[in-house]
């Protein structure tokens, strides 16, 4: 051994960068697990169950829809018998289950099996961690979305018998990007709660209880803070206007508004405004399709909204895990 | 052999605070490579605060450190590559094998995958876990967390080793198989070697040089007899075997040696004697002055011992 002799390096650079290699571990781990299967096999049933559903009810109206575009799109957003649910509406719900399934446990877990300590004592930087982790979380949570896309698409085209245009293409591809990032969304709180709850059992409940006040009782929360903010006058039709303006406004801080707003616009092509419409503004307006990039410049703020959610979420975890003393 | 007595850890009056607790309180170390280093002292008396700012895991508040040369908070990646930790509570990652959290810490060391191969098998080997190597670490004892933990540190064949309480938790013959371990990297391999511990007899047979701390400051440093002259009454114990039950050592080394030398009976012809450093070859020769036949002499070492729990002791009034 010539350890002595090895010369002490003033900068030592790396080849591989830290946050990949924790990245690469973590998401080997996440495809290895057995949440990974379970919820794959979970979202994939749903995903069939509901497509199945709308190709049903989409073959019983066939013969009036006979030359109306947006046709396989319309598999996913159609809800029919026996499912109460679009496909759209289902990845709405559900997927932030995969964002806190992936997130929960990224930092207490290394805690709780005192990795941290050997961890941060490795020649990366401490934000490396955090960030691989991130990223991990966010490469599994799109191979399960786009899996179980694939299989409801392939699934749809043989139900269907119709294939998608390249329009319909990018509008998912679009849309597939959104929903990833709306789960990130998830993911990053998922995340701050396992920075901040020491036990990840802790952590995964509050991410759930939060998922599902957001979720169930976002609307009626909003409904009366918009009562509250700008009462309506029965005497005064403006004063209708304007809650429903502040309703709308307040409703879309959350982000399951802003996915639901993205998808609608970006999985109809008909759909033409994302806010708030008068009888008066539809007053003899053409029924026509709009262009995929007319339709993202309608949802684009929506999409920017739920990329700074993100990234604001996750900066926030960040900032507390930089802080966070190493010894528990 | 000038690069074997280069410091590799050096640090001068580092101080760190937590709010009002002084955790460490001015500090300064000297580590050369090749050597095992000791900083004993009970729970609680800074030694991983110390540890965790070599490593440039927390910020001196004052006060400087070089380890390999170089100042852990501005080149935190360089130091950590050449340092290797085992901290007091080592983790694995369960659900991995052992091989498998070896072969992690490889590459966020960024070292080639061929390379670690070999060097993670030979590492194996040598903590004897190449059996159980590609079981879970799940299934691992507590003895061989420890090993691996040492396997793990070494992976990245550092110049400066650091163990956190490495022999807590293990079977007594562990302990010894660790210790010779430990050893052999600094005095066969170069390394610089810094182990903390609360146990005084591991650290005395382990370590070349030590320093017990206490309350987040050093109160002695050195060999374990340079510690005991310094911090005793510069005592030493024997233990004496006479020819005779009869005979009476302790009147004996009272009349011919005086104030300073006390001798009491321990059972038969056992006699322990508690002697000045500067007294000590003059036992022998007054006994045999006296008539009584000594069969047998052994050094029982310094008041090291007596030194630490008073230290130890003092602490723990202080703290009532």
């Amino acid at each position: 051994m010539s350890v002595v002799e090895s010369p002490v390096l003033e900068t030592w650079t790396r080849k591989r960068p830290g946050w990949m290699v924790v990245a690469r571990k973590e998401f080997s781990d996440h495809v290895l697990s057995a949440r990974f299967v379970a919820l794959l096999i979970l979202l994939g049933l749903v995903g069939v169950a509901s497509v199945y559903a709308a190709a049903g009810a989409l073959r019983d109206v066939a013969p009036q829809t006979a030359g109306i575009s947006g046709m396989f799109l319309r598999l996913f957003t159609v809800q029919g018998d026996p499912v109460p649910f679009s496909f759209l509406t289902f990845v709405g719900f559900l997927a932030p289950i995969l964002g806190i399934a992936f997130g929960f446990d990224a930092v207490n877990g290394e805690r709780a099996q005192g990795t941290l300590p050997r961890l941060v004592a490795q020649p990366i930087h401490r934000d490396d961690i955090i960030n691989g982790k991130f990223v991990a979380g966010l490469g599994v949570i799109g191979l399960i979305v786009v899996v179980v896309m694939l299989i409801v698409a392939g699934l749809g085209i043989v139900l269907l018998g119709i294939v998608p245009t390249a329009a319909e293409v990018a509008r998912l591809l679009v849309w597939l990007a959104a929903a990833i990032i709306f789960i990130g969304v998830w993911l990053a709180f998922a995340t701050l709660c396992s920075v901040w709850m020491r036990r990840a059992s802790t952590a995964a409940l509050v991410a759930l209880g939060v998922w599902l006040v957001v979720a169930l009782f976002g609307t009626f929360v909003v409904q009366v803070a918009a009562d509250v903010v700008s009462p309506i006058d029965p005497a005064n039709p403006q004063t209708q206007i304007e809650n429903a303006r502040t309703e709308l406004a307040l409703s879309r801080l959350s982000p399951v508004v802003l996915y639901e707003e993205t998808s609608t616009a970006l999985l109809n092509p008909e759909v033409r405004s994302v806010g708030l419409v008068t009888l008066a503004q539809l007053d003899r307006a053409i029924v026509s399709d709009l262009t995929v990039p007319q339709s993202l410049l309608l949802v684009w703020p929506q999409l920017v909204g739920l990329i700074a959610a993100m990234v604001v979420i996750f900066s926030i975890a960040y900032v507390a895990f930089m802080r966070q003393e190493i010894r528990a | 052999m000038t690069s074997a007595t280069m410091p590799l850890v050096e640090t001068s009056g580092l101080v760190k605070t937590y709010g009002e607790t002084v955790a460490v309180g001015g500090i300064d170390l000297t580590i050369h490579a090749g050597e095992v280093y000791g900083l004993l002292g009970p729970n609680g008396a800074g030694k991983t605060t110390t540890v965790l700012m070599l490593l440039g895991l927390s910020e001196p508040d004052d006060g400087e450190v070089r380890v390999c040369g170089l100042e852990p908070t501005r080149s935190p990646l360089a130091v950590k590559r050449q340092v290797g930790y085992l901290p007091d509570t080592v983790g694995f990652y369960e659900h991995l094998t052992g091989r498998q959290n070896l072969r992690y810490t490889a590459q966020l060391n960024d070292l080639d995958d061929d390379e670690a191969e070999g060097r993670i098998e030979q590492l194996l080997a040598r903590v004897g876990l190449t059996e159980a190597a590609d079981r879970p670490v799940g299934e691992y004892s507590r003895g061989m967390r420890q090993r691996l933990g040492l396997a793990d540190t070494l992976v990245k064949d550092p110049l400066v080793v650091i163990l956190d309480e490495p022999m807590v938790g293990i079977d007594p013959e562990g302990v010894i198989e660790m210790q010779s371990l430990i050893v052999g990297l600094a005095h066969d391999e170069g390394r610089a070697v810094l182990l903390t511990s609360h146990l005084l007899h591991q650290v005395q047979q382990t370590c070349d040089r030590m320093a017990i701390f206490v309350d987040g400051s050093i109160i002695a440093e050195g060999t374990a007899e340079e510690l005991a002259l310094r911090l005793g009454d510069g005592g030493v114990a024997y233990e004496v075997v006479t020819g005779s039950e009869d005979d009476r050592v302790d009147l004996v080394v009272a009349a011919a040696l005086g104030d300073g030398t006390e001798a009491r009976g321990t059972g038969g012809r056992r006699w322990r004697v508690d002697i000045a450093a500067g007294d000590a070859p003059r036992l022998v020769p007054a006994l045999v002055d006296a008539g009584i036949d000594v069969l047998e002499v052994k050094n029982l070492g310094s008041d090291l011992d007596e030194i630490y729990h008073r230290y130890f002791s003092e602490r723990e009034e202080v703290d009532a």
